[in-house]
C-alpha cells in the first residue's frame, strides 16, 4: 500500500511538471501583460488543484483498468483459435478478421458518444444553429464517422496497404461536400473529429493499434500501430457534413409542405 | 452544495462512459467468451477513470475555462495585435509541450527512428530525437494557433487555412521517409488533446464573441482542426530534414 502511495505520488509530480507550461502561461500574460489582478483566486488555485488530482488519477485509472484490457482484447480478436484457423496457414485473408472491424466500429461509436469534450461542442451547437442541428444528432453522426474510420484503420493494418490513400480519399469527399454545405457548420463539422480524439478515445485507440500490429503477422508494433487516429479524426467531418445536408434537406422539405 | 453538484457530476461521467463499458462486456463475454482478468483491478481502474474524469472537468470549469475566456475578452479590448498573437502561440505551445499523450508518442517516434538508423541507437540521441519531435510538434501547435486567431480578427472563413493545410499535407508525404509518415499523421490528433481541446475552443469561441462583426458559430470553431494538421506538415518536415 506504501508503494502505492509513493508511486502515485511520483505520477502526481510528473503530472504537475507536465502541466507546468500552461499554467505559467496563463498565469504570467494575466499578471505582466493585461496587468490586472485575477478574479477569485481562490476560485482559480482550487480549480488548477482538480485539474492536477484529475489528470493523475485518470491517468492511474486507464494504467489499470483500459489501456491493458484494450490490448488483451485485440490480441483475443486476433489468435488463431478464436478465429478458428491453422496458426501455420499463412493464406489467411482481411476477411478472416471480421470480428475485429466490427470491434473497432462499435469501439468508435461508443467512445465519440463518451466523449466529454464533444458533448459541450454539440450542446454549444444546438444553441447556435437555433435548433436545426440536434446536439443528438451531431453526436450520433460523429459516432458513425468515427466506427467508420476505425474499421477502416483496422483493415488497413490487416492489409498493410498505404494510410496515404485513405487520407486523400477522405479528404477529396470532405472537400467536394464543403460546396453543397451551409457554411455556418463547416467550422464545427471540421472540428468535431479532433474534438472527439481526446482523453479517452487516444488511448483506447492507441491500444487497439498496438496490439493489433503485434499479433497479424508480418506486421511490425512499432511503426504499423499508427495512422488510426488520423482515420479517426478525418472521417467524422463527413459524416457532419452529411448530416449537415440531410438536415437542411429536411427542413427546407418541411417548410414547403407547408401550405 | 459543492458535494451535490460532485456527486451529479460523478454521475453523469459515469452515464457518459457506459456506452465504452458495454462494448467491452459484450465483446469479451459473448464473442470472445473468456472472462475478464483480475475483475478487481478492473473494476479499480475504472473507478479511478470515472473520478479523475469528475475532478479534471470541474476544475476545468473552476479555473481554466473562465479565466481563457476572460482573457480572451480582456485581449480584445486591449487592441494590441502583437500581444494576442504572442499570447495564441505561447498558449498553443504550452498546452501541447505538457500533452502526456504526446510525451509516449515521441518516446515511440524515436524508438522507431533508432530501429530504421535515422538516429544512433543510444539513449542519448533518442532522447534528443524525442525532444526534438515534441518541440517541433508544440512550435506547429503555436503556429497554427497563432494564424487561427489572426483568421478570427481578419474575418477569413474558417476553411481557408484547413484546406491548405490539406493540400500541403498531400503534396509532401510522397517526399517524407516512410516510417515517419504514420506517426506524423497521428501526431496532430494526440497533441491536441487533454488541454488544448478546452483552452483553444475558450479562446476561440471568447474572441468571436467578443469581436464585432464576428460570429461564434462560423469563425469560433475550426481553429482545433487546423492544430491537428499543422504537426503533421511539421513532423513530416523534420523527418525530411533529420
Amino acid at each position: 500500500m506504501t508503494d502505492w502511495f509513493a508511486q502515485f505520488f511520483i505520477r502526481l509530480l510528473e503530472t504537475t511538471r507536465d502541466l507546468m507550461p500552461i499554467f505559467v502561461v496563463l498565469i504570467g500574460f494575466q499578471l505582466l501583460v493585461i496587468r490586472k489582478p485575477i478574479n477569485n483566486p481562490q476560485k482559480i488555485l482550487a480549480g488548477f488543484i482538480f485539474v492536477l488530482l484529475g489528470v493523475t488519477i485518470f491517468l492511474e485509472g486507464l494504467d489499470l483498468a483500459l489501456f491493458p484490457i484494450g490490448k488483451l482484447m485485440a490480441i483475443q480478436l486476433t489468435t488463431a483459435e478464436f478465429l478458428g484457423i491453422n496458426p501455420l496457414d499463412k493464406a489467411t485473408t482481411w476477411q478472416t478478421y471480421s470480428w475485429v472491424y466490427v470491434f473497432a466500429a462499435s469501439l468508435g461509436f461508443a467512445v465519440a458518444l463518451a466523449e466529454p469534450s464533444l458533448l459541450a461542442i454539440a450542446t454549444k451547437a444546438e444553441q447556435i444553429s437555433g435548433g436545426t442541428i440536434r446536439a443528438w444528432g451531431l453526436r450520433i453522426a460523429v459516432g458513425i464517422g468515427l466506427g467508420f474510420g476505425l474499421a477502416l484503420g483496422t483493415f488497413r493494418i490487416v492489409t498493410g496497404t498505404e494510410l496515404y490513400f485513405y487520407i486523400i480519399a477522405g479528404f477529396s469527399i470532405a472537400t467536394l461536400q464543403t460546396l453543397f454545405t451551409p457554411k455556418s457548420i463547416l467550422g464545427i463539422a471540421f472540428d468535431s473529429g479532433s474534438v472527439t480524439t481526446t482523453m479517452v478515445t487516444v488511448p483506447l485507440v492507441t491500444a487497439l493499434g498496438v496490439g493489433l500490429a503485434q499479433t497479424i503477422p508480418g506486421r511490425d508494433p512499432l511503426s504499423d500501430g499508427f495512422g488510426l487516429l488520423a482515420l479517426a479524426s478525418l472521417y467524422p467531418i463527413i459524416a457532419v457534413l452529411s448530416y449537415a445536408q440531410i438536415a437542411q434537406w429536411l427542413n427546407k422539405r418541411s417548410l414547403s409542405s407547408k401550405p | 452544495m459543492f458535494k451535490k453538484r460532485f456527486i451529479n457530476q460523478l454521475i453523469n461521467s459515469f452515464f457518459d462512459l457506459s456506452p465504452i463499458l458495454a462494448v467491452v462486456i459484450i465483446f469479451q463475454v459473448l464473442i470472445i467468451r473468456q472472462s475478464i482478468p483480475d475483475v478487481g483491478h478492473f473494476i479499480l481502474g475504472i473507478l479511478f477513470v470515472l473520478i479523475g474524469l469528475t475532478l479534471f472537468i470541474q476544475g476545468l470549469e473552476l479555473s481554466l475555462f473562465p479565466l481563457g475566456e476572460s482573457m480572451a475578452y480582456a485581449f480584445a479590448r486591449k487592441g494590441s495585435l502583437f500581444w494576442l498573437l504572442t499570447f495564441a502561440f505561447c498558449l498553443g505551445f504550452g498546452a501541447a509541450v505538457a500533452e502526456p499523450a504526446l510525451i509516449s508518442l515521441a518516446e515511440q517516434a524515436a524508438e522507431l527512428a533508432a530501429q530504421k538508423t535515422t538516429i544512433i541507437d543510444s539513449i542519448s540521441s533518442k532522447n534528443n530525437y524525442a525532444l526534438g519531435f515534441r518541440i517541433t510538434v508544440a512550435v506547429s501547435i503555436g503556429f497554427a494557433i497563432l494564424i487561427g486567431v489572426l483568421r478570427i480578427i481578419r474575418g477569413w472563413p474558417a476553411y481557408y487555412p484547413v484546406f491548405y493545410a490539406y493540400v500541403l499535407i498531400a503534396l509532401m508525404t510522397p517526399f517524407a521517409p516512410t516510417e515517419i509518415r504514420a506517426i506524423a499523421y497521428d501526431s496532430g490528433c494526440v497533441a491536441t488533446s487533454t488541454l488544448t481541446v478546452p483552452l483553444v475552443t475558450a479562446l476561440g469561441v471568447g474572441l468571436a464573441t467578443a469581436i464585432r462583426g464576428r460570429n461564434p458559430m462560423t469563425d469560433g470553431f475550426g481553429l482545433v482542426v487546423f492544430a491537428s494538421l499543422t504537426p503533421i506538415i511539421f513532423v513530416m518536415l523534420y523527418g525530411i530534414i533529420l
